[in-house]
């Protein structure tokens, strides 16, 4: 009860912290207010990943199959709130993320493993939010962008709407859509030299691809790189995803609420990846080929409990079917112990299995009659354990100084069947 | 036997419709549904995590996580 007390009293004082720092909306005094800023999140995580079978090496097992992977991933996201004259609350959200990777089989993609192995990815993204109290609705549209490693280039597009009912329900849809575009960069052994020009009656140049995508033109007389300008643009193939996801979350009682999300995904384009190798079982190896649409149906449920005073229990279940035969399952329970008000620990636990892909098989098992083949192994049969524990603290007088509000540290182990193992540790850091 | 199968088809049918049709909770009631780890959303500090698995698993959607889009080819 001395416990219940200190949270309600704990949420009150953050009650009234944020309320001090905005409108009161419903007063005869209202004044519409413009975008102020409220809340800077960021989030780091290290990632660290030991496998082989890598799909750039066609799923080998030995050295050359390498798969091992760091990722060190940075993002902040800036939050602005404001007023407007109907009363209406508009939100902003700014964003910029910043990973860099390691990857030992990003090496292979020169067969003698002598490709640059590192890179970077960044991705901004922008967010606007217009939400009626009083009408119970809102509205957003955001977009996103995403350059992966200079070869990979994604733009994302976003619109929502929701609608809460009288019975502590809200209804959700949001359409998303995802313009990517790959750049052809493959396996040396499969490398086209584009063409050879004269440029003179005696020199001729050749240009060649290199495998980290970088094109010069080189005298063929004397082996001299003659430059880059004249170098041919390396061909993309684009990749299009449209997604339609509709969700209705409910209060059932003081202590339990629920949700249900249902989307619908619809990929076209090029879906494989050029520098992924096949091997076929004659030892000749080629690059994945894959159905260029892919028609994805996932389902999932969620279910959160308060327990006593001190215990959540975070439950969620998804199933997922696509076109091309991969099934799936997820378990997720996760449960935050409050051992103060302020100060949480939250052990969880996820079980995943899936079917595979029926173009998956692994290295050397494909024949050179099939249509469609690929050995990259998230696509295979496997299953996946991921267990940790998060820590979280909250205070309402913030940590070390009043505009730190929120600090959690998260840690989980993933294991997967097909001998690929990682570690990631998260922070999360709220600023006010 | 018959008996045993009607009996929980019927439990839970009513376990169902118990969820279903929920108590009106008003907004003073509130108080445990509101706790930030209540939400019905993913944690921010879980956002790497998600993408990682995004990226090693063949499935990915249904959990206010990307449906597509990006590579992952590391």
């Amino acid at each position: 009860m001395k416990k219940l007390s200190l949270s309600v009293i704990g949420m009150y004082l953050m009650m009234a912290h944020a309320f001090s720092q905005g409108p009161i909306v419903d007063t005869a005094g209202y004044k519409p207010r413009k975008l102020k800023l409220d809340e800077v999140n960021l989030v780091s995580s290290y990632y660290d990943q030991t496998a082989d079978k890598s799909a750039v090496m066609g799923g080998r097992t030995d050295y050359k199959g390498n798969a091992d992977v760091t990722d060190f991933a940075n993002g902040i996201d800036v939050t602005l709130i404001g007023w407007d004259k109907k009363q209406r609350k508009n939100t902003l959200s700014v964003g910029l993320g910043i990973d860099y990777h390691t990857a030992a089989s990003q090496a292979y993609v020169d067969s003698n493993g002598t490709s640059r192995n590192d890179g970077t990815r960044i991705y901004p993204t922008i967010n606007w939010s217009r939400e009626n109290d009083k009408k119970g609705t809102s509205f957003g549209i955001g977009a996103y962008y995403s350059a992966e490693h200079n070869f990979y280039h994604s733009l994302g597009l976003n619109a929502s709407v929701s609608k809460k009912t009288k019975n502590n329900g809200e209804f959700s849809l949001k359409v998303l859509s995802y313009f990517d575009q790959i750049k052809m960069i493959y396996p040396t052994e499969f490398i086209p030299v584009d063409s050879i020009k004269s440029t003179s009656t005696t020199d001729s140049i050749v240009y060649i691809t290199s495998a980290s995508g970088t094109t010069e033109a080189v005298n063929f007389s004397n082996g001299q790189v003659v430059g880059k300008s004249q170098k041919p643009q390396i061909p993309s193939k684009s990749r299009d995803t449209y997604t339609a996801s509709l969700s209705f979350s409910q209060v059932f009682n003081q202590r339990m609420q629920g949700s249900i999300e249902l989307d619908m995904v619809y990929q076209s384009g090029y879906l494989g990846l050029p520098f992924h190798r096949v091997f076929y079982n004659t030892g000749k190896d080629t690059i994945e080929n894959l159905p260029s649409n892919r028609f994805k149906l996932p389902v999932g449920f969620r279910l959160n409990y308060f327990l006593g005073d001190n215990i959540i229990i975070r439950s969620y279940y998804r199933f997922y079917a696509d076109s091309w035969g991969l099934i799936s399952n997820t378990f997720n329970l996760e449960v935050p112990v409050k051992i103060t008000p302020f100060f949480s620990i939250s052990p969880f636990y996820r079980f995943y299995i899936q079917t595979a892909a029926r173009y998956f098989a692994p290295y050397e098992v494909h024949t050179e009659n099939e249509q469609y083949f690929t050995s990259n192994y998230a696509l295979a049969a496997f299953r996946s354990n991921l267990f940790g524990a998060g820590l979280r603290l909250a205070p309402p007088r913030g940590i070390f100084t009043n505009s730190l509000r929120v600090l959690e540290i998260r840690y989980g182990h993933y294991m997967q069947t097909t001998d690929l193992n990682a570690n990631i540790i998260s922070l999360n850091l709220v600023f006010k | 036997m018959k008996n045993h199968s009607a009996i929980k088809c019927r439990f839970a049918i009513v376990t169902v419709l118990g969820l279903v049709s929920c108590a009106h909770v008003k907004e003073y009631q509130k108080s445990r549904i509101n706790d930030s780890e209540m939400s019905l959303s993913n944690r921010h500090v879980e956002k790497n995590e998600l993408s990682a698995e995004t990226y090693r698993e063949g499935s990915s959607g249904a959990n206010g996580g990307k449906t597509g889009g990006g590579c992952g080819c590391n």
